[in-house]
């Protein structure tokens, strides 16, 4: 078991004729991913890597019965893009692209609660169940099919964090990768929920960084609906105040939003912080 | 992205916001001028990027043009919070009987607008809502319905015991709103909100925080920008595709990814060293992007070693190695260099750095620690 894809989840793929989305589509298809179409406007009625490719989204969902989307589309046609994935159909979108005015996400996120669609990112490095399906650009090999669920707001790091829970011969049951940007679809909590309810979840690592305070109302949540045993990491302690580090979220604004904060916040409900990213596997093994 | 007070307000302005007279000055004796001009006492104010103007002695009071050189010599060329003054403003001083508070944010918990007004305005907001949470109304506006009227006379309803002077006044928060919106703002804020003896209103401070990933839409907006020093290295690694931000310390880090880059910081520090930077190269890199990366690094003559630490997924471990002996033709380096490099072909990558003076390590914390015993004997 896993949560929000398996090897059931049917893909569309937007973008999927630009140079990220068809290097991915490969990816994810060789991993076992159910890539069942494509969408580039005006590319319609072509085939690229065998899958078929369709103008519009809805057209796609329709005929292919694609129950995810991901979105390749760049910066400024994303918001349309993600819009137009929420009228199609599908019930999870996952938006890789980077760059995206922060009113325009308000508005989609608007438009998805209405149409109780799911948001995953943007500025995300998508998800994978290993063994059962990935949607997103995670290298898949670093993965092994397993007990602790991952949730993030970053990406290669999160592969660092991976890497040492594979190599200490523990493995993942789904990692999430949520996205760098300050308005973000599904957000800690929401998929702590999801964790706590999956069988096959022993343990979670929550991912953190500076900027916000999701990690916070996380460790509140976690005190009174989590029971599994949940660890984390927090980066930027040295980040200076009022510089945006790389991700548009990532930003220590007002003296808020601080990793020191964070950590305290996570020790003080008893949560284990690893000071460096080796220490994650340990942590997770001494626990498990 | 950061405006000035005086171009926040010109902004406000063309919006319809009550903002009283006032123009920028270089020279102190051009701060003479414009006062003359005026012929009111005046307020000068210093324009830089950074809060606690007042208390750094940034913001005088002038009762005349030979006060208002005199206060703008003193105030130019001043460091606040280390950042030079180049720039004040001289604005019409009002006479103010109480000072309110109103800003439109982004808030990252409800993900949507939030309008905040309080009577303690003035201050620091952050402060207010330590010391009296309840002094501060807020309203979320929905952002595909936008503002609705009744919602702007409700805010003003809770600034004014006066109710007829509220609706009167309601114009202001649907200004500010719609300049919120349309300029793709973060940030949209006065403090104060002045009211003055005539019972008018003035915005006599203003901030404006513009999203960065909006800028592309707002050619206009963009050309306000005025870099801090230091932040001209900043946009040039934009420009290349890559994150950069300098910080203070002598181990010059190149990273794959915005919080690995911060991890490795983190890391450095941990095992007693200081990084000199926070630099990410992005997902998919080339030989040219991590030259350039290179060459950005090097203008900081603090650093004494670099650390390369790269997590191969879409970036290929090739491209950061052939991108590094690239830079040792084209440069001069002269620095001694550890490379952590890991996942997609890092094979390849050892094999290209195999007869290169740079030295491999196997993980993120030796890698750390080399570097730091090589920063001491170099």
């Amino acid at each position: 078991m896993s949560i929000l894809i398996d090897k059931k989840t049917k893909v569309c793929v937007q973008g999927i004729t630009g140079r990220d989305g068809s290097f991915h589509t490969e990816r994810m298809i060789e991993y076992g991913t159910k890539v069942v179409c494509g969408v580039t406007p005006g590319k319609g009625g072509t085939t690229i890597l065998g899958i078929p490719v369709y103008d519009t989204v809805k057209e796609a969902v329709e005929r292919e019965g694609a129950n995810t989307t991901i979105i390749f589309v760049p910066a400024r046609f994303a918001t349309d893009a993600l819009l137009e994935a929420g009228d199609s159909g599908v019930g999870l979108v996952v938006c890789i692209t980077e760059g995206i005015p922060v009113l325009d996400i308000s508005k989609v996120l608007k438009f998805y609660r209405e149409k109780g669609v799911t948001l995953i990112g943007p500025n995300s490095p998508g998800l994978i169940s290993p063994g059962e399906s990935k949607v997103g650009i995670l290298p898949s090999n670093i993965f092994k099919k397993g007990g602790v669920g991952v949730i993030s707001r970053s990406g290669t790091l999160t592969y660092e964090l991976v890497s040492h829970i594979t190599n200490s011969g523990l493995g993942e049951s789904t990692c999430i990768g949520i996205g760098g940007d300050p308005l973000i679809g599904l957000k800690f909590i929401d998929c702590l929920k999801q964790f706590g309810k999956d069988p096959d979840t022993e343990a979670i690592l929550m991912v953190g960084e500076i900027g916000g305070h999701d990690e916070e109302d996380a460790a509140d949540f976690i005190v009174h609906n989590i029971s599994k045993p949940v660890v984390a990491f927090v980066a930027g302690k040295t980040a200076p105040p009022g510089k945006r580090m790389g991700h548009a979220g990532a930003i220590i604004s007002g003296g808020s939003g601080t990793a020191r904060e964070k950590i305290e916040k996570f020790e003080s409900v008893g949560i284990r912080v690893a000071s460096e990213p080796e220490e994650v596997g340990e942590l997770l093994k001494g626990i498990l | 992205m950061n405006l000035h007070e005086y171009q926040a307000k010109q902004i406000m302005r063309e919006y319809g916001l009550p903002v009283q007279g006032g123009r920028v000055a270089t020279k102190p004796k051009d701060a003479e001028k414009i006062a003359r001009d005026y012929g009111n006492p005046v307020m000068v104010k210093a324009q830089v990027h950074t809060g606690g103007r007042g208390k750094a002695g940034g913001v005088k009071y002038a009762k005349t043009p030979d006060e208002a050189e005199n206060y703008a010599r003193g105030i130019l060329g001043m460091r606040i919070k280390n950042f030079p003054v180049k720039k004040v403003l001289i604005a019409k001083a009002v006479d103010i009987k109480k000072e309110y508070y109103l800003s439109v944010i982004m808030d990252r918990d409800k993900k949507s607008p939030l309008i905040m007004a309080s009577r303690e305005g003035g201050m620091d907001i952050e402060e207010v809502a330590r010391r009296k949470p309840k002094a501060i109304k807020k309203l979320w506006v929905d952002p595909v319905y936008g503002l609705l009227p009744h919602q702007a006379k409700e805010i003003m309803l809770s600034l004014f015991d006066d109710g007829k002077f509220a609706l009167r006044s309601a114009n202001i928060v649907e200004a500010l709103y719609r300049l919120f919106t349309e300029c793709d703002a973060q940030i949209a804020e006065i403090n104060p909100l002045a009211l003055d003896d005539g019972g008018k209103l003035w915005v006599t401070d203003a901030k404006v925080v513009l999203d960065d990933n909006a800028l592309s839409r707002h050619p206009k907006l963009e050309k306000l920008r005025d870099p801090d020093p230091g932040e001209d290295k900043e946009l040039a690694a934009k420009e290349a595709g890559l994150s950069y931000i300098p910080l203070s310390g002598y181990i010059g880090c190149v990273v794959n990814g915005a919080g690995l880059a911060m991890a490795t910081m983190d890391l450095i520090k941990k095992y007693g060293g200081e990084p000199a930077n926070f630099l990410d190269i992005g997902g998919s890199s080339s030989p040219e992007k991590v030259e350039k990366a290179l060459s950005i690094l090097l203008l900081d003559k603090n650093v004494r070693v670099i650390f390369f630490n790269i997590f191969g997924g879409i970036t290929r471990c090739d491209d950061v190695a052939s991108g590094v002996i690239r830079a040792t033709e084209s440069m001069k380096i002269g620095l001694p260099m550890v490379a952590r490099l890991t996942g997609t072909n890092e094979d390849e990558a050892r094999q290209i750095l195999k007869n290169s003076p740079i030295i491999p390590v196997q993980s993120m914390s030796e890698g750390a620690i080399r570097a730091i015993e090589l920063a001491k004997g170099n």
